[in-house]
């Protein structure tokens, strides 16, 4: 490995911390600002959700595996599928995403910190006590109406079902401040990230000579400002509504329901990129790491992803195509829907540019980037035929729908996050993941996702509805059911082989050194797991790949950029 | 592929797009097949009206653009995967660093441009002419309320109010008689979706909606809420019944008919017709003819004519009536009809009253 050729080591020594008691472990991670330690804290908790979601994914699994099944009551579904997409976009994609972005992006960009350490703990406190709220409802939903009960409006919670006189007792209030209160760590997250990639980045490193990962934490950040706004603005209106009073959204007196969906997907939608987008980022630093060459056509990568935030803010009709909205608005938002496409294509053709007349080693984290590509494009794909507004009027609110957007998600982000995994754990731990145990777990979890969701689209085609806590037999769907919970079984063992991995190679695992990877970015110039310092002295660089410049003198990148 | 080249048959290219579509998604083509001509059949793929008709043409085009992108990416990546990997026999050099190139981004940025502009007109074809629709001379007005967890159709044209089975008459292509929906919420969203007949479209409170329908083929047709409603969304279910004119005349002029005035004969049923108008049942219910004028629940003025009960949750047996008089969680759990706290007697007092209403 070339970590000797690197001189960006050296340490500083430090006054010795307190002591080593488990107390004073704990205190020393709870009033951490080290951007390392809160971003560690945001994967574990985000893990924590997973496994969580997971288990609620389960429960509805196992009630829709045959008709009429009698595993769990209507209301405990209904709960279920609520709870399960509730956690996964807002206590697990976000948080995973940010903890990744909190840890890697201050050590890409040769700094030291956030540009604000308390407000990023002050960020992850605020998440995590949202999701610890969202979890209380099971214990205080219903108040006064009795026993314990989680939210059970589903994630989009549609005006006029979250109102007082369908909705009794807490458990929308508890949703509803959930949002609230992560919302406000998400939008403190974002300003951190931009402020940070804007302002401390190492001596050398212009805009055009970001690590592409900064540039799309960049990008997602700017967006999750746009985004979570009209979300947080949302909620104080439905609590307004049920508790002062308001009619914005009472359509018993006049409000109005399409107000809230507006509302609502004008977050959700750009959310959707904002959970991709890292992803993308992810993608963007494994594949040329793995394919020995630099990304292809870096600068049409930064403006394919700009341009996908902008317009990804005026595609949130098309969740919305079945409301009745006249065909020319119809029209407008299929046609932005499908521009999307365009951006998102053109990353995909530089990612296969960058493998072309490369050398791929195909070790875990570059596995998981290529299920990723391949399902990526599958949802692309989908997604074009879900823009097609006529479609969407058919599948729409089908399991069509929801095996799409579970491809971006568990096929494309989910996948990118596990090759995020295997490559930065020996970063983040000094140990390497066990690579025996990742090959099983991409190869089930790839075996569990396509018997899951390649089956789930079939359903939706032959007329089944989502968010049905059981269903007739006779409609041709039983079989197809039963094979996607078949599928739930093969992602158990796998992410049972993820966690196993995860917490036998902390101890185990062989020693990673600086730079297990032979990888470019300054990351894997510091010590692994990194001081809390980062760096000894600020790198200073000359192209995007600093390290192939060290490693290369003779052909150095400066050159060519 | 009987259903598939059924409907492509009027399309260009249908070979062409029969490959593709086998090509693309064999298990959703096999699918989609043997279930077409069931009698529970939900598909999209078998469509009888023309909303769901010009909607599964539209499928077919775009799953063919989106099958040749699909083969022409996953033949690259499968290409570059497999000729660029790493060799044993590597030299342990770094392969030449290319760092892109304008023709190529060019390139990949013009073309899906236009396959988007493509597909768009395509798309906006279809919107124009399912929303934009007009009301031909002899259509059929049927006003849509979404309940908790229930439908109610009311035919202004008639003046009846029925509930839970949608009866309309088939529309011969030449002569159209379409069925216009006027589509309202009582309480919260829910969506009518019939995939046979037309797309969906959501029932919103204060959001009259419309939608369209001209089956083209006598027979019944399922499908059910599709918008998360409540509790019991699951077991919101639709039934349309395409009836013959005749048969959905003379359907009309038996829904238009009052309950007989004079009182049942039976004395059971009569017995049970008291009860049913001293208990809170015409609080939420109606009768045509009698004092019950609720309506919060189904109309029963002619509830044996339909098949099921519940909104499609159970078949109309006199026993499941019994069951769910007695105890509608049996059947419905979560719905909002209460459990009346009454006598063995009086259930099946008030079993045989209604009964009688046919």
């Amino acid at each position: 490995m070339a970590s000797d050729s690197i001189p960006i080591s050296g340490s500083i020594r430090l006054p010795q911390g307190a002591g080593t008691t488990w107390l004073e472990t704990l205190h020393r991670w709870v009033i951490t600002v080290d951007h390392k330690k809160l971003g560690l804290m945001y994967i574990g908790y985000a893990l924590m959700f997973l496994v969580i979601g997971g288990i609620e994914a389960t429960i509805m699994r196992i009630q829709l595996a045959v008709p009429h099944a009698h595993f769990v009551s209507p209301e405990v579904f209904n709960r279920m599928f609520t709870m399960h997409g509730t956690t996964m976009i807002f206590f697990v994609a976000m948080p995973i995403l940010f903890g990744f972005a909190n840890y890697l992006v201050p050590l890409m960009i040769g700094a030291r910190d956030m540009a604000f350490p308390r407000l990023n703990a002050w960020s992850f406190w605020m998440t995590a006590f949202g999701g610890l709220l969202l979890y209380f409802s099971f214990v205080g939903g219903d108040g006064l109406y009795g026993a314990g009960s989680a939210p059970d409006v589903g994630w989009w919670a549609y005006a006029p079902l979250t109102s007082l006189a369908f909705s009794k007792g807490h458990s929308t209030d508890f949703w509803t401040i959930a949002l609230l209160v992560s919302g406000f760590g998400s939008i403190g997250t974002a300003i951190n990230i931009l402020a940070t990639i804007i302002s401390m980045r190492c001596r050398g490193m212009t805009l055009g000579k970001m690590p592409l990962l900064a540039w799309l934490n960049l990008v997602m950040s700017g967006m999750v400002l746009l985004a979570v706004s009209p979300l947080t603005a949302a909620q104080i209106m439905l609590m307004i509504d049920r508790y002062l009073g308001g009619h914005f959204f009472d359509t018993q007196a006049g409000g109005s329901a399409t107000i809230w969906m507006h509302f609502f997907w004008i977050f959700g939608h750009p959310e959707v990129y904002v959970l991709i987008i890292p992803a993308f980022a992810f993608v963007s630093e494994i594949v040329p790491v793995f394919s020995r060459k630099a990304i292809f056509g870096y600068p049409v990568m930064v403006a394919a992803t700009v341009g996908i935030g902008f317009v990804s803010l005026s595609v949130w009709a098309h969740h919305m195509f079945t409301i009745g909205m006249a065909s020319y608005s119809n029209a407008f938002f299929v046609l932005t829907t499908m521009a999307v496409g365009v951006p998102t294509g053109i990353k995909i053709f530089n990612w296969l540019g960058t493998m072309w007349g490369g050398k791929i080693r195909y070790a875990t984290p570059m596995l998981f980037c290529i299920g990723f590509l391949f399902q990526f494009l599958i949802a692309g794909l989908t997604g074009i035929m879900l823009a097609s507004a006529p479609l969407d009027w058919q599948l729409g609110g089908s399991y069509f729908v929801v095996a799409h957007f579970h491809y971006v998600i568990v096929g494309g982000i989910l996948f990118a996050l596990f090759g995020a995994f295997y490559y930065w754990y020996p970063k983040m731990t000094g140990r390497m993941l066990d690579e025996r145990l990742g090959k099983w777990h991409f190869w089930l979890f790839l075996i569990g996702f396509h018997l899951t969701f390649d089956f789930m689209h079939i359903p939706g085609i032959l007329g089944m509805p989502r968010r049905i806590y059981t269903y007739e037999p006779g409609r041709g769907w039983e079989m197809w059911n039963l094979i996607v919970t078949i599928g739930v079984l093969f992602q158990i063992v796998a992410i049972l082989c993820f966690v196993f991995n995860l917490i036998n190679s902390y101890f185990r695992g062989a020693p990673a050194g600086n730079d297990p990877w032979d990888a470019w970015t300054l990351d894997w110039s510091t010590s692994s797991p990194p001081l809390a310092y980062n760096f000894a002295a600020i790198p200073e660089v000359k192209s995007r790949r600093p390290l192939w410049d060290l490693k290369h003198p003779e052909d150095p990148d400066w050159k060519y950029e | 592929m009987q259903s598939l080249s059924l409907g492509m048959a009027k399309t260009r290219g249908a070979v062409a797009m029969q490959i593709l579509l086998t090509l693309v998604s064999p298990v959703t083509a096999a699918s989609a097949v043997p279930l077409s001509n069931s009698p529970g059949s939900t598909s999209i793929f078998s469509p009888v009206s023309t909303p769901a008709d010009s909607i599964f043409g539209l499928s077919l085009f775009v799953l063919a653009v989106t099958g040749v992108i699909f083969a022409i990416v996953f033949t690259l990546l499968v290409y570059s995967a497999v000729k660029f990997r790493k060799r044993a026999d590597d030299d342990g050099r770094e392969p030449p660093q290319i760092y892109g190139s304008n023709q190529l981004e060019l390139a990949w940025t013009v073309i899906p441009v236009l396959v988007v502009v493509v597909l768009f007109l395509a798309t906006a074809r279809v919107i124009h002419g399912v929303q934009d629709a007009r009301r031909p001379p002899g259509t059929i007005e049927v006003k849509v309320v979404g309940h908790q967890f229930w439908w109610e159709y009311r035919y202004p044209q008639f003046g009846f109010v029925t509930a839970n089975e949608l009866h309309v008459p088939v529309s011969d292509p030449k002569q159209p008689t379409p069925t216009f929906l006027t589509l309202l919420s009582a309480d919260t969203d829910h969506s009518f979706w019939v995939p046979r007949l037309a797309g969906k479209t959501d029932l919103i409170p204060n959001h009259p909606n419309t939608m369209w329908i001209d089956p083209r083929q006598t027979g019944l047709y399922l499908g059910q809420c599709a918008q998360y409603c409540g509790t019991q969304h699951a077991k919101m279910l639709l039934r349309v019944y395409v009836e013959s004119r005749p048969d959905f005349d003379h359907w009309v002029e038996t829904q238009r008919q009052s309950v007989a005035a004079n009182a049942p004969q039976d004395a059971s049923a009569a017995e049970g017709r008291r009860v049913f108008e001293t208990t809170a049942c015409i609080n939420c219910h109606a009768v045509k003819g009698t004092v019950a004028n609720g309506r919060f629940g189904p109309d029963l003025t002619h509830l044996m004519s339909r098949d099921t009960l519940a909104s499609g949750a159970a078949p109309n047996t006199p026993e499941n009536l019994r069951l769910w008089i007695q105890n509608p969680d049996a059947i419905k759990p979560g719905s909002l009809m209460p459990a009346m706290n009454l006598t063995d007697q009086e259930f099946d007092q008030l079993t045989a009253y209604l009964l009688t209403l046919r």
